[in-house]
């Protein structure tokens, strides 16, 4: 049952970031252009996006395990760190250069559209040099 | 600032963030799992990370996403606003930066932000602060793009 609510969750995630405009990188990038012709879309995406998960995650915090008897698998830590804002700042200059972040990435690959591909390996790639920083961090 | 209302799409992007908000609800109380994309993607890359079947299938399902939509409607205008250098910089970026911060727009903006952790709401001003200064930078100071 698990393995079919995953898949479901994906796609249905998928088929909210087409609708929402977020597959199309000029999209985001209008959002992220405050001082151009700015298109305020994005802050509804988001918005809307919270309102509907704050109810299954309140309900969420409170179980021990899933609907499928999965382990309840919800992060402990809540105080921001140093590598939590250098992380997030490097994040935010890749998304404003190509307007693209993980979501998104795979659903357009997805599609099909092959000119995605040198954003979707340089993304692997940092994230597995991570995984080579973080192994050298001990 | 100006508005761009020609494109602005308030009820597609409202409908869609709800959908969004859905999925990593069902992904939560149905797989006791944050729906974040970077750390679905990470933990594909990482042999000892525990519950990756579920990771694949939620990937798989984003993959095939625009296929289900291309059943019912022609698929949205996507078209790649940096050339290749351009996007290997940002896909590093965006990979790495994803990773060290412990989630990105959908872990931290969506996920996060609904369970109120303050990590994610620093997470989340930290990226979009830096978003738009790239965007700025880019298109107004170089004078690049639209």
């Amino acid at each position: 049952m698990n393995r079919l609510t995953a898949f479901l969750a994906g796609l249905l995630f998928g088929i909210g970031l087409l609708l929402a405009g977020m597959a199309d990188p000029a999209k985001v990038l209008a959002f992220l252009d405050l001082a151009g012709n700015w298109d305020p879309s994005l802050a509804l995406v988001m918005g809307g996006g919270i309102v509907a998960a704050l109810l299954p995650f309140t309900l969420a915090r409170r179980r021990t395990r899933s609907l499928t008897g999965c382990p309840m698998q919800l992060p402990s830590k809540r105080e921001p760190d140093r590598a939590l804002v250098i992380g997030s700042l490097l994040f935010g200059i890749g998304w404003g250069i190509a307007g693209i972040c993980p979501g998104p990435a795979v659903v357009v690959l997805g599609s099909g559209h092959l000119a995605i591909l040198p954003f979707f390996v340089a993304m692997l790639a940092g994230m597995g040099l991570f995984r080579w920083y973080e192994s050298r961090r001990g | 600032m100006i508005i761009d209302w020609a494109h602005f799409t308030p009820w597609s992007a409202l409908a869609g963030g709800i959908l969004l908000g859905l999925a990593t609800g069902l992904f939560v109380l149905a797989n006791g799992r944050i729906a974040g994309i970077s750390g679905l993607l990470g933990s594909l890359l990482n042999p000892k990370a525990s519950g990756r079947l579920d990771s694949l299938l939620f990937i798989l399902g984003l993959l095939l996403a625009p296929w289900l939509w291309l059943a019912f409607a022609e698929l949205p205008v996507i078209e790649m606003q940096v050339g290749v250098p351009g996007l290997l910089l940002a896909g590093l970026l965006v990979g790495f930066g994803a990773r060290l911060g412990a989630g990105c727009t959908s872990g931290h903006g969506i996920c996060g932000l609904s369970r109120l952790s303050p990590r994610s709401l620093v997470a989340t001003l930290c990226f979009m602060a830096t978003g738009f200064a790239t965007v700025f930078v880019v298109r107004h100071l170089l004078g690049a793009g639209a």
